[in-house]
């Protein structure tokens, strides 16, 4: 009982920091590194960039609440 | 081929599933065998979200911003991160205090005051009926694309069809009809609606399917994946801009107020507080819809960029409008089917939020404005009333009908203009002005109505001033002058550049602005004052929303009423039946007894409070329960007093806690304790008897042999001299055994002395047996020595090792067969000691003995034939000898073959003498 309170405590904590990391990610400086006009496989940086940190965070947000461990 | 029978048809067809599973769904929650308790259900109705704004209006966005679109899906993304906290406070307040509706959620908060729901009412009525509007555009505009299937012919041009004529129109009157069904069946004092909740979930699913569908089309079908879409789009240098997060000059001061509104309004969008809060089946399903929901949103933004480029590059120039290109692109390839199914998504987004934001609204509008006004008005006439809960459904139908009407009416006036074209941001900005009573009266507990009432008011007049004026004045409703001069010419007063702010586009700027004011007159006015009880009492029910024990609302209420008069009251608003279930089953769980004999304490007001807040908000709930009960007023003292209670008693629970939990601990080590002393006490009685038997023994021959002497004095000197030889040999016996007994009980009780010095074991085991070489010529045995020349010394006591050799030695040779047997003394070095080991070739120890033998007063072999040999202490004297200097004792034996007794001496350092030693020498 007392070892799920304290995982639950921490998973909240672990999405807050989720959220705060996710804040830095969308959102200027961060996201004007990636705005320089460059492609990979020949998709522009930013779109793919954004891409892949909107789903990188669904992903760890997923493993956190999926998998609480204290 | 696509034609308006068809499109009717399918649509028809589309609607009627709806209705099946919002009626499944509402008979499965009657059974109580609910559809929608999982979370994927929960997050998929969440999408709700995601309308047709969304579904056309993003590729159109993205057709103008690029990637300006994505902030309104990250917003709520990172949000829902916080969703752990945010929503689940939001939905334990909720339920705990039977709010339905964010009206009554702040109203509630701040001293449950009519003014303040009222208010929040008008602004979201104002900010959403546009919003509904604009959904219904979407919807007729569809239907008006596809009735020229091939042709791609947009809507503006086409003539405007005759309200009769207008599938939006019937679309609008359908929603009514299923609104009212699913959502108004019965005045719910938890107002949920599962069948509704099901029909949702089924929408996102299906515009999700077919907004994929459409991507995967486009990207695949018609052009070669996202690389040669983009390529095309390099190749063109105005294009090309789109893929810069800055295309439109919008900066990343636009992107940050975009994902910020979007974050907000996730969280007071009365279509969201709707389903997240409201419709909450188990706040347990928060935890997964919490990234399940932000997945859907990816998942619907995926194609868009790709559409949107495709769409560019399809119809080159400017005749098709954007926002069509999800539905104009498949049609354009002749891929009816395709075009079908999009149509349906289209549908599918619009009629969900037009249901949900319907239903809330009506709830708002019926609680928060309707009840209010008759209670001030025409409270007399409705105290007369005898059941009210018929006339309440019928305030919320009519609300429905005349907020769906108004949508449809806003949307024939507007048509095509900028103010409904824009209102997807603008209705947006509007609804979040809540967000800072709202989550600040969640977690600041100084927040009076007077603050919530100046910020909202303020908030809301900023908008109309910097966005909705504007937007009007863009649409040429209203002369455009003031945007450029200036309110009266003065401009500073410049509604887009408000004193001169310039540099950021409309949104940032209307959201820096009304913040600005929303916020400031909030905390300002706040602070003015301190708050009053209601509110402090309400503050407290709503900041400590999510500790394990909080004062609970019946607590901050003081008075007398009565039974009858409750559930008269609360019959007459919900119904009699229901009243009289609900009081049941509030007297079943308290105490079983009949509903008469119950007094109207506290406990039994608040319940029926909150039932009413339930049907007619948490405002008019207190006025009316204040109509039949007589409130004694709490002062705020009185209150704060109730709360420090509250708080101390918290407090007091927690300690209570701890010491029953160290008293737990302590009883289990008495009772451990208790336990030992129980055995030591049995220990205690086995030594007492084994120690008389033993004496008695020897006790016995010396007093037979004494009468033979003395009673036969006639006796030949050599017997006499046999027999006192006998008496002198059983006393000493004697004498060893009581001198071994006491100094067994010293060693067991740590009385024993200890003289603790360097030790040369090789130099003992000489001494011992030469001691004992007696013994060994008598027995006619041999003794071997093996000792190496140079050990390391050991820290001990040299008497009593001396005395644990005497004793193997003793033992070893008082078994062997005479004349045959030999004893093997070894000494040898380990890594960390010295082991002795002391081997006889005598009759060796049976298994199951070999633990016995260092029992004490246990001696192995027949005891009632064999004469005993030994006092039955040695070995366990020895033992606890060796183990005093942390080493060990054992024997290994084979029957038949002899045994080895072992002893193994650690080093200084590794016993507890020698801790014993440094200590001391410190």
């Amino acid at each position: 009982m007392q070892r799920r309170v304290l995982a639950g405590k921490l998973t909240g904590e672990r999405l807050v920091a989720v959220f705060l990391c996710g804040c830095l990610l969308f959102n200027y400086p961060v996201l004007a590194l990636f705005d320089r006009g460059d492609y990979l496989f020949g998709i522009p940086l930013l779109y793919v960039y954004v891409f892949a940190a909107w789903a990188g965070l669904i992903g760890v947000m997923a493993w956190f609440i999926e998998r609480p461990r204290a | 081929m696509l034609n308006g029978p068809i499109i009717v048809a399918a649509s028809l067809l589309y609607l009627g599933l709806l209705f099946a599973v919002a009626w499944w769904g509402d008979k499965r929650a009657d059974q109580g065998r609910s559809i929608i308790a999982s979370p994927t259900i929960y997050a998929l109705s969440m999408a709700v979200y995601c309308t047709t704004w969304t579904f056309y209006g993003s590729v159109g966005r993205a057709a103008v911003s690029g990637i300006g679109f994505l902030p309104i899906y990250l917003g709520p993304t990172l949000v829902m991160a916080l969703g752990w906290f945010l929503l689940l406070k939001m939905i334990r307040t909720a339920k705990a205090n039977r709010i339905t509706s964010i009206a009554d959620f702040i109203s509630s908060r701040y001293g449950k005051s009519h003014l303040l729901g009222g208010l929040v009412t008008v602004i979201a009525v104002v900010g959403v009926v546009p919003y509904i509007a604009l959904q219904l555009k979407a919807v007729s505009g569809s239907v008006s694309l596809l009735l020229n299937y091939p042709q791609v012919v947009m809507p503006s041009r086409s003539a405007t069809l005759p309200v009769f004529a207008d599938m939006g129109f019937y679309i609008a009157l359908i929603l009514a009809a299923f609104t009212i069904v699913f959502g108004t069946r019965h005045l719910d004092a938890t107002e949920r609606h599962e069948g509704m909740v099901a029909a949702i979930a089924l929408e996102s699913g299906v515009k999700l399917l077919a907004f994929l569908a459409v991507g995967l089309f486009v990207t695949y079908g018609i052009y070669d994946g996202f690389a040669d879409i983009f390529q095309r789009i390099a190749a063109d240098d105005h294009l090309r801009q789109l893929t810069n997060a800055n295309p439109s000059g919008q900066g990343y001061t636009g992107w940050f107020s975009l994902t910020l509104l979007a974050g907000m309004a996730i969280l007071v969008l009365p279509r969201q507080f709707q389903i997240a809060v409201v419709e909450s089946v188990n706040e347990a399903h928060l935890k997964r819809a919490a990234w399940l929901f932000p997945l859907y949103l990816l998942l619907i933004n995926l194609f868009v960029l790709p559409i949107a480029l495709g769409g560019l590059l399809h119809f080159s120039g400017p005749g098709v409008d954007a926002d069509t290109f999800v539905l104009t692109l498949p049609m354009a390839r002749r891929q009816e089917a395709l075009t079908l199914f999009v149509f349906i998504g289209g549908l599918s987004a619009a009629t969900g939020m037009v249901i949900v934001e319907t239903i809330a609204l009506s709830t708002m509008v019926c609680n928060d404005l309707v009840m209010p006004l008759l209670l001030r008005f025409k409270g007399l006439a409705l105290k007369a009333s005898t059941d009210l809960s018929r006339l309440l459904l019928g305030i919320r139908r009519g609300a429905i009908v005349v907020i769906l009407l108004l949508g449809y009416l806003y949307f024939r006036l507007a048509g095509e203009a900028y103010a409904l074209v824009a209102i997807g941001l603008i209705s947006f900005s509007a609804v979040a002005q809540f967000a800072p009573a709202m989550i600040g009266g969640m977690y600041w507990r100084g927040g009076t109505r007077e603050g919530a009432l100046a910020g909202l008011s303020a908030g809301f007049l900023v908008w109309g001033y910097t966005l909705l004026l504007p937007s009007f004045a863009k649409s040429g409703w209203l002369a455009g002058d003031f945007l450029t001069q200036g309110l009266f010419g003065w401009r500073l007063l410049q509604p887009q550049q408000l004193f001169g702010l310039t540099g950021l586009d409309e949104i940032s700027h209307c959201l820096f602005w009304s913040y600005f004011a929303n916020i400031g007159c909030y905390v300002g006015v706040s602070l003015l004052r301190s708050p009053t009880a209601a509110e402090a009492s309400q503050a407290t029910l709503f900041v400590d929303a999510l500790k394990h024990t909080r004062p609970v609302g019946a607590a901050l209420w003081r008075g007398q009423a009565e039974v009858a008069d409750l559930l008269a009251l609360v019959g007459r608003f919900l119904g009699p039946q229901r009243a009289e279930a609900a009081f049941a089953a509030y007297a079943r769980q308290h105490g079983g007894a009949q509903l008469e004999a119950f007094d109207a304490d506290a406990e039994l007001v608040h319940f029926s409070e909150s039932l009413l807040a339930g049907a007619i908000g948490s405002a008019s709930a207190r006025v009316m329960v204040a109509s039949v009960a007589k409130e004694e007023p709490l002062s705020l003292p009185e209150v704060m007093n109730i709360l420090d209670e509250a708080s101390q008693l918290r407090r007091y629970s927690r300690d209570l806690e701890r010491k029953s939990r160290e008293l737990e601990a302590a009883t289990g080590e008495l009772k451990a304790a208790n336990e030992r002393l129980q055995e030591l006490d049995r220990v205690k009685d086995d030594i007492m008897s084994s120690v008389t038997h033993e004496l008695r023994t020897p006790l016995t021959s010396i007093r037979a042999f004494s009468e033979i002497l003395r009673d036969d004095p006639k006796m030949h000197l050599a017997d006499r001299e046999r027999f006192l030889g006998l008496v002198v040999s059983e006393t000493e016996r004697l004498t060893r055994l009581v001198n071994q007994t006491l100094d067994l009980a010293k060693i067991e009780s740590g009385n024993a002395d200890w003289h603790a010095s360097e030790v040369d074991l090789k130099d003992l085991i000489e001494q011992s047996v030469a001691a004992t070489s007696q013994l060994f010529h008598e027995r006619g045995a041999r003794i071997e020595l093996d000792l190496p020349a140079q050990l390391p010394l050991i820290r001990a006591d040299r008497d009593r090792l001396i005395q644990v050799m005497l004793n193997l030695l003793a033992n070893a040779v008082k078994f062997l067969t005479p004349h045959q047997g030999w004893v093997r003394v070894a000494l040898r070095a380990q890594p960390s000691g010295l082991e002795v080991s002391v081997a006889d070739n005598g009759p060796g120890i049976r298994p199951a003995d070999q633990q016995i033998i260092f029992e004490k007063f246990r001696q192995v072999g027949d005891t009632m034939t064999d004469k005993p040999a030994g006092t039955g202490l040695g070995l366990p004297i020895s033992r606890r000898i060796v183990e005093h200097f942390g080493g060990r004792l054992w024997v290994e034996s084979v029957q038949g073959e002899g045994a080895t007794f072992r002893f193994f001496l650690p080093f200084a350092g590794a016993g507890q003498e020698a801790v014993h030693a440094s200590a001391a020498s410190l």
